[in-house]
């Protein structure tokens, strides 16, 4: 109840007419850099933040955190139009949000994304509203061994499931853990395959490799079978808005699912990225129509967009409760809070009531706002896809040379990408699966890091999994879920889980 | 003739019309922040420019670019490929000197020209708050009759904090188990959450912490003691820590330099422009605000003293990783 009464105050400070203008401003630029590949949600909120110095502390987090919702939201834009993530975390979008906008239903595919992104945001937010007494008490208990669990558990359930033959599973996730080891160890604090080239000094970064694979390579792939040179078909019909919205609730089981995921993805340390493969992971898993996975089913790009947005947006409470970003975005917003005169940390909502509860009410509004916002924009995204390939191809091969320099202001990426791109078409050709690749180079080196922690604090002892309920628990649900396919096939009989 | 002189009058007018700096910004300046955003070295250069700005120090503007990469080294390695560039000012710590022993890089120390550093960073002795330990030297007595079971959280691997450990250990016989974690927050919930036993994080990086009594200060590695005498808890402030000198460890003074650097080969009128900018940055009172805030020690350094410094925390320094075997070549 306590909560409650501060949510209210939260909303008497955040309901005024500026605070809504910096709302709106925020989200329709977020959207701009979401948009575009490569720019993405920490770049934009870095650019915006030397203008927030002279505001007051509550309206200059609203005006990022709104930037944040915009681009999150615009994230997907792309990636089922152009098979394109504008985000890390919407990666797993495209699975199937791509091919279903290939078949010239674009409009219920990005109907599809953000009504189950605003309905994500809007259980993390309330799982905030609840839970800002007490996470602090359960984010504590985390240490590396935990820390290693959730990303074993964010391996286990994306793996475990059927699909490309083992082998090319093993290669495909080999790469990106070696892909993700490049430049500085900060266990050992040497560098790693870096050959003593420079530019490798940084490691490589994981949205130009993205860019790379997905943009580019579906691009060759394109080209070579036979230049389309006609667009999508797609009829393109607000009223398709309504109808998608009509179909949500069918979707129940996966929404709720999906957003519990993303919650827990978003206290513990897992991340966006890693909470949208492994909800999409479960959700093909726990489908009927299993065979329709990959070809534009719609539970595949409700379940990773729904975990993406619950998870960005739990991962505000440990930031504001404990200092520690769960995002690269929200380590950018850490350093704006103390730049404001701020010290985030366990005080900051004792404190700062105003500020930290004028947040949260303001989480609540920026993301209806957004939800309204770029539903009104999905016919106009979506007719995007009636251009010619003779014009939107050229397009694209910019876009994405330009997200890829935009990244870190690096001329390197530029050919990183490119050799990406030739890479992302070999491995459709051999028929080699690009997710584990993606998904390895994300949390690769965290749960490296987390690994190698944990041994050295317990002496080398691999027991320091089992050592307490919490990583116990979550170590043995992982087992669990890498063994599961098997295990059913055993149990039930085979032939019904040989997915494509 | 005529000519001639005409010569050495133009060029007695300049040389007698020359202003205190000849050299000015001609186009935007950036500064390279050699870790991302968010970042201590992200927060200082960050503050710099809202500084300026403010106070409209210099006319160009300013664009503020994270360089982070390999542990900074990417920001550093501007120095080379924009050498005698004076329109790129790099931000860092003691790492711009230090990072090229532990990592082979593409730059020297010698590529660099010290401009500046405005202030030290201030690294204290953390314990949990229910530890049984009331004093420093208490702790260390607990942690060498029981070898390598302390655990020691610090943020990165062959950087200010393993260092630190390193020289506590050598001098008192103190041997702890250092776990390296990804930066100051994470080293901080790790112990305030029990996992470790300790760690030296900078007063900025603890003070929330300190303020939910989830941990507390044993002492602080200054010659004296800190000067803010704001009460954080009930009955502590940062002026009541002891210096850990005066709680009988042998480690006196480590502290970490927060510092401005230009390319080689810029004119010598630029590093004074940017000297005599940062100095008059140093004496703002948003400045002097962001310091007390962060509870580091406000110290200006430029020209020979800076450089003075910079001898003095190398050879120390460099003791440390030469019997840690941590150089590399």
């Amino acid at each position: 109840m306590d909560n409650l009464a501060s949510l209210f105050h939260g909303f008497s400070v955040a309901l005024s007419f500026h605070h809504i203008f910096l709302m709106l401003v925020g989200i329709l630029l977020g959207i701009l850099v979401g948009v575009l590949p490569g720019l993405g949600a920490p770049n934009g909120v870095s650019l915006l933040l030397p203008l927030t110095f002279t505001m007051d502390p509550v309206a200059a987090i609203i005006l990022l955190t709104s930037m944040y919702w915009g681009a999150l939201f615009g994230g997907s834009t792309t990636s089922i139009l152009f098979n394109i993530p504008g985000e890390p975390s919407s990666v797993a979008t495209t699975f199937d949000g791509y091919p279903l906008a290939q078949k010239g239903k674009a409009t219920e595919a990005l109907s599809y994304a953000f009504l189950s992104a605003g309905f994500g945001a809007l259980v993390g937010v309330i799982v905030i509203t609840l839970l800002s007494g007490v996470v602090q008490k359960f984010a504590l208990r985390f240490s590396a061994p935990e820390y290693f669990a959730v990303y074993f558990l964010a391996f286990c359930s994306f793996i475990g499931l059927g699909g490309a033959p083992v082998l090319k599973t093993v290669v495909s996730i080999g790469c990106g853990f070696a892909l993700a080891a490049v430049g500085m160890d900060s266990v050992s604090g040497s560098l790693r395959l870096t050959f003593e080239f420079d530019a490798l000094l940084a490691g490589i970064s994981f949205l130009v490799v993205v860019i790379g694979l997905f943009g580019i390579g579906e691009l060759i792939l394109t080209v070579e079978e036979g230049l389309q040179l006609k667009g999508i078909e797609a009829r393109v019909r607000p009223s398709d808005v309504l109808r998608t919205m009509a179909m949500m609730p069918r979707h129940w089981a996966t929404l709720l699912r999906s957003a519990l995921v993303g919650c827990w993805m978003g206290i513990t340390p897992g991340g966006p990225t890693a909470a949208s493969f492994m909800s999409y992971g479960l959700a093909r898993r726990f489908s009927k129509y299993r065979q329709g996975f990959g070809k534009g089913e719609p539970d595949g790009i409700i379940a990773p967009e729904t975990a993406d947005h619950s998870a960005g947006t739990a991962a505000m409470l440990p930031m504001l409760a404990l200092g520690i970003p769960g995002s690269a975005t929200a380590a950018v917003m850490l350093g704006g809070l103390m730049i404001w005169g701020l010290n985030p940390g366990p005080m900051l909502f004792v404190e700062r009531p105003d500020f930290v509860w004028g947040l949260i009410a303001s989480m609540y509004l920026g993301n209806v706002i957004g939800v309204i916002l770029v539903l009104a924009t999905v016919p106009m995204f979506a007719s995007i896809l009636r251009i010619p390939f003779a014009i939107i191809g050229p397009a694209i091969v910019v876009i994405c040379f330009v997200g890829a320099y935009t990244v870190g202001s690096r001329p390197f990426d530029l050919w990183v990408a490119l050799g990406f791109g030739f890479v992302g078409y070999l491995f459709k050709k051999l028929n080699y699966p690009i997710a584990p690749l993606i998904l390895a180079m994300v949390i690769g080196d965290k749960a490296e890091d987390a690994f190698r922690q944990s041994l050295i604090m317990s002496k080398g002892a691999l027991s320091v999994f089992w050592s307490n309920a919490l990583v116990g628990t979550l170590m043995a649900l992982a087992l669990l879920l890498l063994v599961w396919p098997v295990a059913a096939r055993v149990l039930f009989g085979g032939g019904r889980s040989s997915a494509p | 003739m005529k000519t001639l002189t005409a010569l050495t009058a133009t060029f007695a007018a300049l040389v007698v019309a020359a202003p205190a700096h000849a050299w000015q910004p001609s186009k935007p300046i950036e500064f390279v922040v050699t870790s991302s955003p968010g970042g201590g070295t992200d927060n200082f250069a960050r503050m710099i420019q809202s500084v300026i700005a403010k106070h409209n120090l210099i006319s160009q503007s300013i664009v503020v670019v994270n360089k982070g990469g390999g542990s900074g080294a990417e920001g550093f390695l501007t120095v080379k490929t924009a050498a005698g560039d004076a329109h790129k000012v790099i931000f860092g710590t003691n790492n711009a000197y230090l990072l090229p022993y532990v990592a082979k890089l593409g730059y020297k120390f010698s590529d660099m020209t010290p401009v500046a550093a405005l202030a030290l960073d201030e690294f204290l002795l953390w314990v949990k708050n229910d530890a049984p330990y009331k004093s420093a030297k208490e702790y260390i007595e607990a942690v060498k009759a029981k070898p390598d079971t302390f655990k020691m959280a610090g943020s990165q691997s062959k950087d200010t904090d393993q260092t630190l450990t390193s020289m506590l250990s050598a001098s008192t016989g103190a041997k702890f188990i250092y776990v390296p974690f990804q930066g100051g927050g994470a080293v901080g919930t790790q112990l305030a959450g029990g996992h470790v036993d300790s760690h030296t994080n900078n007063p900025n990086e603890s003070i929330g912490q300190w303020k939910a009594e989830q941990v507390r200060p044993l002492c602080v590695f200054s010659p004296t003691r800190l000067a803010s005498t704001t009460k954080v808890t009930a009955t502590m402030g940062w002026s009541d820590i002891p210096t850990c000198k005066e709680q009988g460890l042998p480690v006196e003074r480590f502290q970490m330099p927060r510092t401005v650097w230009l390319p080689d080969g810029v004119p010598a009128d630029a590093v004074t422009y940017y000297a005599d900018i940062l100095k008059k940055v140093s004496e703002t009172p948003e400045w002097k605000e962001y310091i007390a805030r962060t509870v580091q020690t406000g110290q200006f350094l430029a020209g020979d003293a800076f450089k003075a410094f910079i001898a003095n925390d190398d050879k120390n320094s460099r003791a440390v990783f030469e019997r840690e075997g941590w150089i590399v070549k």
